[in-house]
C-alpha cells in the first residue's frame, strides 16, 4: 500500500551547473520527511525531480520499487503543492479542489460531494462557490492541500507551503499539517528553509547545502548530533570554538582552544589525531553559569551585553577573544548574574558539545 | 466620459496639468475629427441622392433611403432581393470568419509556445521570423502569394513533381490563395494578442494541472484557454474587421468571379462615381460587422472590458 521513495545516486545538472549532487536516500511510506536547507540549495529542484518535472542527469528515482524514468508527472502517484500554491484563479474553490477528479472523469455531482467533504476537513465548509482570490492566505493554503489530497496520491510533496504566511498562522498550520498527515497516513515530503518547521513536524530530516545532502536523521539527532559544521551552524544556534586536538579518550576529545582546554564529543564516533584542527560546537542553551568551579570545561568569560526575552535571557559573553552566546532560563537563580563586575564562569557538559573536523574532506 | 474625466485628473496629478491637457486634447481631436466627424459625414451622404454638383444644396438634395433600398432590392423596386450584393456581403463575412478561425488555430499554439516553451534564442528567432515578413509591402506580399499559388507556382510545382496531384490545381479560383494571404497578413496581430493574454498565466498552474493527471488537451481546455480567451477575442475582432475591410488582397488574390464587398464599395465610389451609394455600402459593411462582432462576444461571453486589457 504505502510506497517508498528511493533516490538512487541522483544528480541534477542544468548545463554546467550542478543543482543536486548525488542524493542517495530512502523515504519510507507514511513518513513525514523534510528537506531543510538555505535558499537556492536545490530543494525545489529535487522535489520537481521526484514529481517528474525534471529528469535526473544521473541516477534513478524509484517510487514503490518502480523506476520512474519514463513516467510523466501526470502518471506518478505524487501530488505537488507548489511554492506559490498554483491554484487556478478562474475556477471556483470547489472546482479547484475537484480538478483531479474532473481529470478522472468523475461525475459532476460526485465531484461536488467530494469537494464539500474535503472543505469540511480543512475547516472551510461553505466556501466552495467562492473564487480563489476571495480567500485569505491561510485559506488558500488549505485549499491547495485539499486539492492535492483530492488526487489521492500516495505521496504528497510540499514546497515551502507555509513560507508566505505570518508567524501565528504558520505555527497553527504546522500543527494542522502534521495532524492531516497522521490522519490520512500519507507520505509527506516537505521542503523548507525554516528549521523550526522541519524539526517540529518531521520524522526524518535531510539537511541540504549547495546541492549536497549533508545529513539525514531524525530531528533530535540532527539537533543534538550534527555530523558536519554546516549542519551544526545551520540548524539551531551554535557557538563555534576553533582549536586543535590535544587528546582523545573513548568518545570524548579535548581541544586546545583560546578559551583553554575544552572537552566535547567526537562526532559520529570519530577518532582524532593530536594536532588535528577541529571546531567545537556548543548550543547557547547548553552553556550554563557555573556558580561552583566545574570539573571540566571551565570558561572564564566577561558579560558584554544581555537581552531579556521573557522566558529566557540571552547573555553575550566574551572569552579568549571569542564571542559566546548563552541562554539563561529566567526561572533559574544565579548568584553570578547579580554580581556587578561582569566576570562569570561558564561551562557545559562534554556529552552536549560536538567536535567536528575543519577539513571539509573529512566531514560528512 | 466620467472615466475620461477621472483619467485626466489622475494623469494631471502625476504628469502636470500641461501634459494632461495635451493628452486629453490629442485624444479628443483624434476621436472627434478623425473618426467621428468623417463617419457622420459619410452616414449623412449615404442618405442622399447622387446629384450633379450644381444641384447639391438645391431643392432635390433631400434625405432618402434609396441607397439602402438598392442594396436590399436592386433595381427591382421591392419585388425581388438583390441577391448579387447580399450574396457578396454574406460571402465576405463567411470568408472573414474563416480567415479569423484559421488565424486562431494557427496562432494559439505559436503564442503558447512563445510564451511558455520557447526560451532565449529560440523565442527571439521565432519573433523575428514573425516580424521580418512584414517589412515587405502589402501589395508585394499579395503578388508573392499569387506566384506561390499560381498554376506554375512553387506549390503546384512541388505537388506535381512529388506526384501528389497530376493536374495543376487552380488555387486562385478556389480562393485558397486569398484565404492564405489574408490569414498570413494578420498572423502577427493574432499572435501578439493571444501572447499578451497567455503570457500572464503562471507556469506553475500548467504544471499543477499536469501533476494532477490532466492530459495536454485538458490543460489547454480548462487552464490555458480561459486565460487566452480575452486575447483571442481581441485578436479575432481585429482580424475579422480588417479582413472584412481588406481591399488589396482580394483585388490581387481573389478569383476572377469572386467579389469582396469592399470591391463593391470601391466600384461605387470610383468606377460609378456614386459617393452616396458607396457611403451607404460602406455603412452597411461597418454596421453588419459590428453587429456580428457583438453577437460573437455575447455568445462567447467576452466583455468589452476584457478585450481592452
Ligand atoms: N531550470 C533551471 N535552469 C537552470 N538553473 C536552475 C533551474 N532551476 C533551478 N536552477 C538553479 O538551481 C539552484 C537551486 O534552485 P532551487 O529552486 O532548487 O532552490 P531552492 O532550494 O528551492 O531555493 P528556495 O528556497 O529559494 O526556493 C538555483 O541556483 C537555481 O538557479
Ligand atoms: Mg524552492
Amino acid at each position: 500500500m504505502t510506497k517508498d521513495v528511493v533516490l538512487d545516486h541522483v544528480s541534477i545538472r542544468f548545463g554546467g551547473y550542478t543543482a543536486v549532487e548525488n542524493a542517495h536516500l530512502t523515504i519510507r511510506g507514511g513518513e513525514f520527511f523534510s528537506f531543510l536547507g538555505p535558499s537556492g540549495c536545490g530543494k525545489t529542484t529535487l522535489l520537481r525531480c521526484i514529481s517528474g518535472f525534471v529528469q535526473p542527469s544521473a541516477g534513478r528515482v524509484l517510487i514503490g520499487g518502480e523506476d520512474m524514468r519514463n513516467v510523466g508527472p501526470n502518471k506518478r502517484p505524487t501530488a505537488l503543492i507548489f511554492q506559490n500554491l498554483a491554484l487556478f484563479p478562474l475556477l471556483t474553490v470547489a472546482e479547484n479542489i475537484a480538478f483531479p477528479l474532473e481529470v478522472r472523469r468523475v461525475g459532476r455531482k460526485q465531484r461536488r460531494k467530494r469537494a464539500d467533504e474535503l472543505l469540511e476537513m480543512i475547516a472551510l465548509p461553505g466556501t466552495g462557490d467562492k473564487k480563489v482570490h476571495e480567500l485569505s492566505g491561510g485559506q488558500k493554503q488549505r485549499v491547495a492541500i485539499a486539492r492535492a489530497l483530492a488526487a489521492e496520491p500516495d505521496i504528497l510533496l510540499l514546497d515551502e507551503p507555509l513560507s508566505a504566511l505570518d508567524l501565528k498562522l504558520r505555527q497553527h498550520m504546522r500543527t494542522e499539517l502534521r495532524a492531516i498527515q497522521q490522519r490520512v497516513g500519507l507520505t509527506f515530503i516537505y521542503i523548507t528553509h525554516d528549521q523550526g518547521e522541519a524539526l517540529t513536524m518531521s520524522d526524518q530530516v535531510a539537511v541540504m547545502n549547495a546541492g549536497v545532502i549533508e545529513q539525514i536523521d531524525n530531528p533530535e539527532t540532527i539537533y543534538n548530533r550534527p555530523r558536519t559544521p554546516f549542519v551544526a551552524s545551520f540548524v539551531g544556534e551554535s557557538n563555534a570554538i576553533h582549536g586543535v586536538v590535544l587528546s582523545q579518550t573513548g568518545r570524548l576529545a579535548t581541544l586546545d582552544t583560546p578559551l583553554g582546554p575544552l572537552t566535547g564529543q567526537a562526532a559520529g564516533g570519530r577518532t582524532y589525531l593530536p594536532k588535528e584542527r577541529c571546531t567545537l560546537f556548543v548550543r547557547p542553551e547548553q552553556l550554563f553559569i557555573a556558580d561552583t568551579p566545574p570539573e571540566v570545561n571551565t570558561i572564564k568569560a566577561k558579560r558584554v551585553n544581555e537581552e531579556f526575552e521573557g522566558s529566557i535571557r540571552t547573555l553575550y559573553l566574551q572569552a579568549g577573544g571569542e564571542a559566546l552566546r548563552l541562554y539563561h532560563m529566567n526561572a533559574a537563580v544565579s548568584a553570578a548574574l547579580a554580581s556587578g563586575d561582569g566576570a562569570v564562569t561558564v561551562s557545559f557538559k562534554p556529552e552536549q558539545a560536538t567536535i567536528l573536523p575543519d577539513d571539509p574532506a573529512l566531514s560528512g | 466620459m466620467t472615466s475620461l474625466a477621472r483619467f485626466s485628473r489622475d494623469f494631471s496629478s502625476r504628469h502636470g496639468t500641461g501634459a494632461a491637457s495635451f493628452v486629453v486634447a490629442a485624444v479628443l481631436f483624434w476621436i472627434v475629427f478623425l473618426i467621428l466627424l468623417p463617419q457622420l459625414a459619410m452616414l449623412d451622404v449615404s442618405f442622399r441622392h447622387n446629384l450633379p454638383r450644381p444641384e447639391v444644396g438645391g431643392p432635390r438634395d433631400v434625405h432618402t433611403l434609396d441607397n439602402y433600398r438598392y442594396f436590399l432590392f436592386g433595381n427591382s423596386g421591392g419585388a425581388a432581393l438583390n441577391a448579387l450584393d447580399i450574396g457578396v456581403l454574406t460571402k465576405t463575412l463567411v470568408a472573414a470568419v474563416l480567415v479569423t478561425v484559421l488565424d486562431i488555430l494557427l496562432c494559439y499554439p505559436i503564442a503558447f509556445i512563445l510564451a511558455h516553451s520557447a526560451s532565449g534564442a529560440g523565442a527571439r528567432l521565432m519573433v523575428i521570423g514573425l516580424i521580418v515578413p512584414f517589412w515587405i509591402n502589402d501589395i508585394l506580399r499579395a503578388f508573392a502569394f499569387r506566384i506561390l499559388f499560381g498554376a506554375t507556382g512553387v506549390i503546384n510545382g512541388v505537388g506535381l513533381s512529388l506526384g501528389l496531384w497530376d493536374q495543376p490545381i487552380d488555387f486562385i479560383r478556389a480562393d485558397v490563395a486569398l484565404y492564405a494571404g489574408l490569414a498570413y497578413t494578420y498572423v502577427l496581430l493574432m499572435v501578439f494578442s493571444i501572447y499578451n493574454a497567455v503570457e500572464t498565466l503562471d507556469r506553475n498552474q500548467i504544471e499543477a494541472a499536469r501533476d494532477m493527471g490532466a492530459s495536454w488537451w485538458r490543460v489547454h481546455w480548462r487552464i490555458v484557454l480561459p486565460v487566452a480567451k480575452p486575447g483571442i477575442a481581441s485578436g479575432a475582432t481585429m482580424v475579422f474587421m480588417l479582413t472584412a475591410g481588406a481591399l488589396a488582397a482580394p483585388q490581387i488574390l481573389g478569383g476572377p468571379s469572386n467579389l469582396w464587398f469592399t470591391q463593391l464599395i470601391y466600384q461605387w465610389f470610383n468606377d460609378a462615381g456614386d459617393w452616396a451609394r458607396g457611403s451607404a455600402y460602406a455603412t452597411i459593411l461597418l454596421v453588419v460587422c459590428l453587429a456580428f462582432v457583438f453577437l460573437m462576444m455575447r455568445i462567447f461571453r467576452v466583455s468589452i472590458g476584457a478585450i481592452g486589457r
